[in-house]
């Protein structure tokens, strides 16, 4: 019975079925129930991934990927997919590495000193820290919106079209007027500033700023985007409008998310990894992680035990 | 006692005041039980004896002292025979003068007679006694107030308020020092310059092509037309700080956008200091500098490309100046560079933007206003330098577009024009101060021209 909770195997690391099975061996685990007669848990001193991070034809891998800030060892060997079209939701309490493995994503952390990544991350099949990759078109397939809004200082016009203009898609200035309606239209932004597209972005409200800066990530047309609690700074109306765009956005892109928040993790993911102090404790669909928790840490966080 | 000594004595009463209120505080708050009943804490309660005791105190000193001399020497001189007494006002002031000089000890214009000896003993007596009074009256005074508030000192009384409020007067006291000395030395430079005007009409100064200021000091004298002209000189300022300024803007940009941007951290934590030494030399240093090494480089390498360079160019003097402003441009800039948010980096990283993408078209703008301050305190270095100017661009006044000439700049003839022996109120020292305006002028009006500039082009986060 136990057996049957567990995977038999993780094909999320290399070569790891044998010690996987190894590891997971009843007797050695260590298991403890957690209620009167619920399923048994990981214990908390087991610090291997449970669930299966790996899906089928994914848009990006990971595999052992470790982090470093100078000695200080951030992320521990994590390896996950992350699927075509799916929203998949990082959470953990704060300082597990969340935000920094986010942004190993797009290779953002390569403007940190001191920060040094090894093990894989592939986008289509492709190593993105491959010597041979330029960083800058990368960063255009895999965009990023941050923790607090950052619009440029120019104007929500100007906000929209940088992207576009670097990446020198303007050709008429008709096009390029296009592609600032339809990404302000997607981020459902355009009834709001249509009349005052020439009015700085930075003289918006705080939920309308972020919804800016999402649709300037769409007008570069990426593959993946990244949200770094792209709420936390919002109140809880313009934060039901960002879900509801995530869940939209879903259509074309794929969403990775980390939040503090585990309602909007459950409201907006398919996927959900947990995070605790480096290393990826428990992967899966996301309403098994919230209903049925398979380790004591995960478990403990969902219930409100800490973080 | 002297007044140096009264003020010494009054700052050690205030201490002394300042322990006595802390003290009557922390008794009063034992009775009231404990410190938390005190409306402030003790040391504000320190703080306001203090104060008492020294400022009533000190005003009277002030006063004292304001008024001391008048009275002294009025009455003095009503002391004067009769006959000394109705000389006429300027003669009366002579023998006033040689009266406090013998009392003094410096050298006496006249000869001593018995009527000034009496006089100076009976000034130094009148003194004496004058500053017997003075340190009664401070004394008593500051000890009176102390005592005054002493005795007032109660858990109730605000003491905290009082204290901040006087803070706060002394606070505006000196911020409203700053304010009015700036207008006073407008004002000093323009009633000296409307004095100018006077002599030599405000066109023929503005729009005069000659400046060759020679004032006859006899009215026979060979050569006495003097030429007051402001134009050469001017054009010899605005186009030497041009030169420092096409020198020190763009290698001062680039340098704090290689600081700001791309310098590892150790590169800029020694080249950041190194480069502000070049600030710290004098002027003077980089005078020789110019004079000795860059002014022969700059005539020889004329002389190479077939031009006729003088030793003592403006081409020289501006790149000196140049190099010596380079600090200003990079040091500031590179800290409103720094101060530009790593989250608008960020934005524009994460949409593919390169590194040179990044710093033209959303650092560079956020930060303009800090850049632009640092350029323009890098042209009023410029157009105020003197000492460059002196040693390499020489003295005469060329009107001159050619920047091997010799020029002179305005602030060079202000200081020519007030060496030498000269009368006061002679047109070639007054025209200093005509100079002097026109520069405060101009410069006045670049910063209005740089304020517009930035309020069009700045790109305002947060």
């Amino acid at each position: 019975m136990v057996f049957a909770l567990l995977p038999k195997k993780s094909p999320n690391r290399d070569g790891g079925e044998v010690e996987i099975e190894k590891d997971l061996r009843v007797e050695d685990m260590e298991a403890t129930p957690s209620g009167q007669d619920g399923p048994v848990l990981v214990s908390r001193e087991n610090r291997q991934t449970v669930g299966v991070g790996t899906v089928e034809n994914p848009r990006m891998t990971c595999r052992n990927v470790d982090i470093y800030y100078g000695d200080n060892h951030a992320i521990k060997n994590v390896s996950l997919d992350i699927g075509r079209n799916e929203v998949i939701a990082m959470i953990g309490p704060s300082g597990c590495g969340k935000s920094t493995f986010l942004r190993c994503l797009n290779r953002m952390n390569d403007t940190i000193e001191g920060c040094r990544i090894t093990g894989e991350i592939t986008l289509d099949g492709i190593n993105i820290y491959d010597p041979k990759i330029d960083v800058v078109p990368l960063r255009a397939q895999v965009g990023m919106v941050f923790q607090k809004p950052n619009p440029f200082p120019k104007s929500i016009y100007d906000n929209i079209a940088y992207g576009p203009k670097i990446h020198g898609l303007k050709g008429s200035k008709s096009a390029l007027d296009e592609i600032v309606e339809t990404s302000l239209k997607k981020a459902g932004l355009w009834n709001e500033v249509k009349d005052r597209l020439d009015k700085p972005g930075t003289g918006l409200s705080g939920g309308q700023q972020q919804r800016l800066c999402i649709a300037r990530t769409i007008a570069v047309n990426p593959e993946v985007i990244l949200m770094d609690e792209p709420c936390s700074a919002l109140d809880p109306i313009a934060t039901a409008v960002i879900e509801d765009l995530i869940d939209e956005l879903r259509e074309q892109y794929t969403i990775v998310i980390v939040t503090h928040s585990m309602q909007q993790a459950s409201r907006v993911s398919q996927r959900t990894a947990y995070f605790h102090l480096g290393d990826l404790i428990e992967i899966g669909p996301t309403e098994v992680i919230f209903t049925n928790p398979r380790h004591e840490l995960t478990q403990d966080y969902i219930t409100g035990r800490f973080g | 006692m002297s007044p140096a000594t009264i003020l010494t004595v009054l700052l050690i009463f205030s201490s002394v005041a300042y322990y006595l209120g802390r003290k009557r505080a922390f008794a009063v708050a034992g009775k009231a039980g404990g410190i938390r009943y005190l409306h402030s804490r003790p040391t504000y309660y320190g703080a306001l004896t203090a104060l008492w005791c020294g400022i009533p105190a000190l005003l009277l000193f002030g006063l004292w002292l304001a008024l001391e001399d008048k009275i002294i020497t009025n009455l003095v001189v009503s002391g004067l025979p009769e006959a000394i007494r109705t000389l006429p006002e300027n003669r009366l002031n002579l023998v006033v003068n040689d009266i406090k000089n013998l009392v003094n000890g410096n050298v006496v214009a006249g000869a001593v007679t018995a009527t000034i000896q009496e006089a100076a003993v009976h000034y130094r007596n009148l003194k004496a006694t004058s500053n017997a009074a003075l340190a009664v009256g401070v004394f008593s005074l500051g000890i009176v107030a102390t005592a005054v508030i002493r005795s007032k000192i109660s858990s109730t009384l605000r003491a905290r308020n009082l204290v901040e409020q006087l803070i706060e007067y002394f606070l505006i006291a000196c911020s409203c020092l700053a304010i009015l000395t700036t207008i006073g030395i407008i004002l000093s430079v323009l009633f000296e310059a409307i004095r100018f005007f006077k002599a030599v009409p405000l066109t023929d100064f503005l729009f005069g092509l000659e400046w060759s200021p020679q004032m006859a000091i006899r009215a026979d004298q060979v050569g006495s037309s003097g030429a007051f002209g402001a134009i050469p000189v001017l054009s010899g300022t605005l186009m030497i700080s041009a030169i420092a300024m096409l020198v020190a803007v763009p290698i001062g940009l680039m340098s704090a956008i290689y600081l700001a941007e791309y310098a590892n951290r150790r590169f800029r934590d020694i080249a950041k200091p190194l480069l502000e030494i070049l600030a710290g030399i004098p002027t003077v240093v980089y005078g020789f500098f110019a004079a000795i090494t860059v002014a022969p480089f700059v005539r020889r390498l004329g002389f190479t490309l077939g031009l006729d360079v003088s030793s003592e160019s403006a081409l020289a003097a501006g790149l000196v100046m140049g190099i010596m402003i380079i600090p200003f441009v990079s040091s500031l800039s590179d800290d409103v560079i720094n101060a530009v948010p790593q989250a608008l980096r960020d934005g524009a990283y994460s949409l593919g933007a390169t590194r040179s993408e990044t710093i033209k078209q959303v650092v560079l703008p956020a930060a303009l206003p800090g850049i632009v301050g640092s350029i323009l305190l890098a042209v009023s270095r410029a157009i105020g330098e003197t000492m460059i100017v002196v040693m390499a661009a020489g003295l005469a006044a060329n009107l001159t577009l050619n920047p091997f000439k010799t020029v002179t700049t305005v602030t060079v003839q202000i200081v020519t024009l007030l060496i030498g022996d000269q009368e006061f109120d002679s047109p070639k020292t007054l025209a200093a101060f005509a100079l002097g305006l026109l520069l405060f002028v101009v410069t006045l009006l670049l910063n209005v021209i740089a304020l517009h500039v930035v309020r069009r082009y700045r790109e305002q986060y947060e």
